[in-house]
């Protein structure tokens, strides 16, 4: 059994102690926007906020959060699709086939939050995630885009 | 059955899933279902023109895509031709996929639906853009039979028919109907590209929102109703086997459901959660027999394909001229002896696949490169006729060429399913066993002997490569006289496909084929990633053994090959090759041609004392001739050095008593953002063919990197990947 807050609500789900939290959120919850890609906090692709915080969900237990704490899925991040860094994933057209791209923009938005006008070497060491795809220099861009319009504010 | 209501975005609405779960034992699909017959197109509410294209009375136009989008954006170029010819509004297109089985039940009308080899547009733009047209001729035709003028008086732009005599005019959806029951067009004339208005324009892709909001499902996140999940582990030995697995030990895990022998290499336990199936495989003890192969080793395989380098037995791949004299006369040789690793795909998504079976019908939903492949491998494993089969493509999460010619976790998905009839399961791979059963970009070596005379000119040239043939590992029935043809990709004798750039007045490529039980796969640029790096790294010593411009050298012997020598005149301009760069920053250059393109690349890079390595930007061009959609071109070239870069720096899998050693990320790095140069992309669209674009611009990441390595610090690196060289200065 675990109590969680995801995207607002409290859910309550029966579910092993040490199911990560990755898998309650696809499994349990049904939210499947937040990716596996390796299970071992290496790729990002599982990145979701944690009172506000980036945090790679794969190798989390559900025991190590608590009912208090709320979590963001990509799925929570705007209610309309709009966030200020969903918008600039658009305009330059980030994603390629897509799968890395929830994690990256959970990243990109936590960094942003804690830092609002970050540098490109900022953003390269903050910005961890693996794309196969090989979108960082536009992931770059939009982050880059956001912070020079601060347009961040929503979400 | 569900209508046509399938995007390119393949959302299973709830009402899909319903459907569905009514239909569980039979003709579920998510996919579009047109009835097939000319008459029932015409009832249908959203008439089928041909089987390109579907008009609404709505005038929204789905245009039907064959090829699988990856993410390289296939998809919006393709459905850039068919618009472009179908003069239609941009604004009001969608598309989807019709599925192989349709394909199979309409004698193929769609054609080919493999999508690797950078041939999604390349190898179908006619018959696209001729199904354009022949609708746009239709949609017509139907417009001037109700105004009873002749169809040669009436004009369509931007889905709209209009007869400028009388001043009337219909909209595509107002003719739709009609349309459908014209006869198809004999004579199909297409528009010259130059005067393209939607094709060749940097359009926005038509699939971008739903990757931004979670929204897009991926194989990995279809489920059907009652559906079951599997993970599953085959023999980290290739060839091996299972000798025992003890299911009571776990049987009583929480939702464990079936523990299952799968083929005779590989378990699966299927339980209501993939994370509980996972959680109870890695409790299940199993006992291997480990087979032959359990003593082979990476330094066993090099040993195996050094000797290849000089064996007496090779197949040549190009020659001319007479090589061994020239070198015996040379005024000087130069030797050198490279050697590439096994790399693994890493898509970025595990591989996986749902399948139904029963008796009467097989069914499986996956991310595929090559739906009909899919199809073909699902009627195999399950035994059932293709009629009985069908495959529904999901958009992929990576494909890189690991996606398309083998179906392996297809077989093994139908391999479960077909135990527990009735019952969907979807199996997904965890990472761990993604790395181990990848299909591996193979291993080579290459010996190149080079001949120069007193003036330091290239006389002849001898290049031997060793090693593993992926032909020979999937498509043995392709294997002639005991060729791989693909060996030879960027070395061929001039022609349209993988030429090499350079007249050499004597010249022997050959090939000693060595193949280890390492199963080898269709690579993200194949075998012209390790044919680039040897060629272009020994042009680049053979400059300097010459005492001449990495550039000028090159020219010289590029006259011939004018297409060639444009991309690197063009990638040199842009760099600005020859000008000075800022203190410690040093270039290298390099050209290659394939997969219909030509190719080229300056890379800047700079190289600590303590032997740091930083790519500052690469300048990149491509001839690809007809460019569809510059921006997406782009994008496909940044990627490609991510792809590229990522395997000259890091990629290596090693095997180990017989088995790959690199279990994830951790173990097997990619290239991430603080790694990643600036990339500047110049297209030079010579147009008149049609050029490949998601892989051949892979095969100049890494020389150009090497050559500007060796500038920097005067180390040839011939052994990849990079981290494993020392390039701290002596
Ligand atoms: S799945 Fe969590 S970091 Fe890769
Ligand atoms: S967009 Fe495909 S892995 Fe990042």
């Amino acid at each position: 059994m675990a109590k969680l807050n995801v995207n607002g609500k409290t859910i309550d789900i029966v579910v092993a102690d040490d199911t990560p939290l990755l898998w309650a959120i696809r499994e349990q919850i049904g939210l499947t926007g937040t990716k596996y890609g390796c299970g071992v906090a290496q790729c990002g692709a599982c990145t979701v906020h944690i009172d506000g915080v980036a945090t790679r969900s794969c190798a989390l237990p559900v025991s190590g959060v608590t009912p208090e704490q709320k979590i963001v899925t990509i799925e929570g991040l705007s209610p309309d699709g709009m966030h200020a860094i969903q918008q600039a994933w658009i305009k330059h057209e980030v994603p390629q086939c897509g799968f890395c791209q929830s994690g990256m923009i959970m990243a990109a938005a936590a960094l942003l939050q804690a830092n609002p006008k970050p540098s490109e070497a900022d953003i390269a060491s903050e910005m961890t995630n693996i794309c196969r795809c090989g979108t960082y220099n536009r992931v770059k861009a939009a982050i880059l885009d956001v912070a020079a319009g601060g347009t961040l504010g929503r979400g | 059955m569900t209508v046509s209501t399938q995007t390119t975005s393949f959302r299973p609405s709830r009402r899909s899933v319903l459907a569905g779960s009514a239909a569980a034992t039979g003709a579920f699909t998510f996919g579009f279902a047109i009835p097939f017959g000319d008459e029932a197109a015409a009832q249908a509410p959203n008439p089928e023109i041909n089987a390109w294209v579907v008009i609404q009375p709505d005038d929204k136009v789905v245009i039907r895509i064959a090829r699988s989008e990856m993410g390289q954006g296939t998809l919006t170029g393709l459905a850039q031709l068919v618009a472009e010819e179908l003069q239609c509004d941009w604004s009001k297109v969608t598309t989807e996929y019709p599925t192989p089985g349709q394909n199979v039940a309409r004698n193929r009308v769609w054609g080919n639906f493999s999508t690797g080899g950078s041939r999604g547009i390349r190898e179908s733009h006619e018959y696209v853009r001729k199904g354009g047209a022949a609708a746009r001729m239709m949609l017509i035709q139907a417009a001037a039979n109700e105004w009873k003028v002749p169809a040669s008086e009436c004009l369509a732009e931007n889905g709209v028919i209009t007869h400028k005599a009388s001043g009337r005019s219909l909209r595509y959806g107002q003719v739709a109907a009609a349309a459908t029951k014209v006869e198809a067009p004999k004579e199909v004339p297409l528009k010259d590209p130059k005067t393209w208005t939607i094709a060749g324009k940097p359009l926005a892709r038509l699939d971008t929102a739903d990757k931004t909001t979670g929204k897009k499902i991926y194989g990995m996140d279809l489920k059907l109703p009652g559906m079951l999940n599997a993970a599953i582990r085959d023999c980290p030995v290739f060839g091996g086997k299972v000798k025992s697995f003890d299911a009571a030990k776990i049987k009583d895990m929480p939702g464990v459901k079936h523990v299952l022998p799968v083929g005779d290499s590989a378990v699966t336990v299927v339980a209501e959660t993939w994370w509980q199936a996972k959680t109870a495989l890695d409790a299940l003890p199993i006992v291997w027999d480990e087979g032959q192969h359990a003593k082979v080793s990476s330094a066993s395989i090099a040993e195996w394909l050094k000797e290849g380098l000089d064996a007496q037995s090779a197949v040549v791949g190009n020659q001319n001229g007479d090589v061994k004299a020239a070198i015996a006369n040379a005024a000087r040789t130069v030797e050198a002896v490279y050697s590439y690793p096994y790399q693994n795909h890493a898509c970025m998504e595990t591989m996986n696949a749902t399948a139904l079976y029963t008796p009467e019908k097989c069914e499986v939903w996956t991310p595929t490169q090559n739906g009909e492949a899919a199809l073909a491998a699902a009627s195999e494993a399950s035994g059932l006729p293709v009629a009985k089969c069908e495959a529904y493509k999901i958009d992929l999460g990576g494909g890189f060429g690991r996606r398309g010619a083998v179906h392996d976790w297809v077989r093994q998905v139908v391999a479960i399913a077909k135990q527990i009839p009735g019952t969907p399961v979807k199996l997904i791979w965890s990472r761990e066993e993604d790395m181990l059963h990848g299909r591996f970009h193979p291993v080579t070596q290459c010996k190149l002997t080079g001949a120069l005379d007193k003036d330091g000119n290239l006389t002849g040239l001898a290049m031997r490569i060793s090693g593993q043939s992926i032909v020979a590992g999937i498509f043995p029935q392709n294997i002639r006289d005991g060729k791989d043809p693909v060996v030879f990709q960027g070395l061929n004798a001039p022609g349209p496909e993988a030429s090499i750039g350079y007249t050499i007045p004597n010249l022997l490529i050959d090939h000693a084929m060595r193949n280890p039980h390492v199963p080898p796969g269709f690579w993200r640029g194949v075998n012209l990633n390790q044919n680039a790096i040897y060629l272009e790294s020994f042009m680049d010593e053979l400059a300097h053994a010459a005492g001449k411009d990495p550039l000028e050298f090159r020219r010289a012997l590029m006259k011939d090959h004018p297409k060639h020598l444009a991309v690197l005149n063009a990638a040199a301009e842009r760099a600005e090759w020859g000008k000075p760069l800022p203190a410690g920053v040093f270039r290298g250059i390099c050209q290659t041609m394939g997969f219909g393109s030509y190719v080229a690349a300056v890379a800047e890079v700079s190289v600590s004392a303590e032997g740091k390595l930083k790519i500052h930007r690469i300048v990149a061009a491509t001839d690809c001739g007809h460019a569809v959609n510059p921006a997406q071109i782009e994008r496909q070239v940044e990627g490609s050095f991510v792809y590229g870069l990522s395997a000259a720096l890091h990629g290596e899998i090693t095997i180990k008593d017989g088995r790959v050693e690199q279990e994830n990320f951790d173990t097997y790095p990619v290239l991430r953002m603080d790694e990643m140069p600036k990339v500047e992309t110049v297209i030079v669209a010579s147009g008149g063919f049609w050029g490949g674009v998601g892989e051949p611009t892979i095969a100049v990441a890494a020389p150009a990197v090497l050559n500007a390595i060796f500038a920097a610090t005067g180390k040839r690196i011939r052994s990849l990947p990079l981290k494993n060289a020392d390039l701290k200065r002596a």
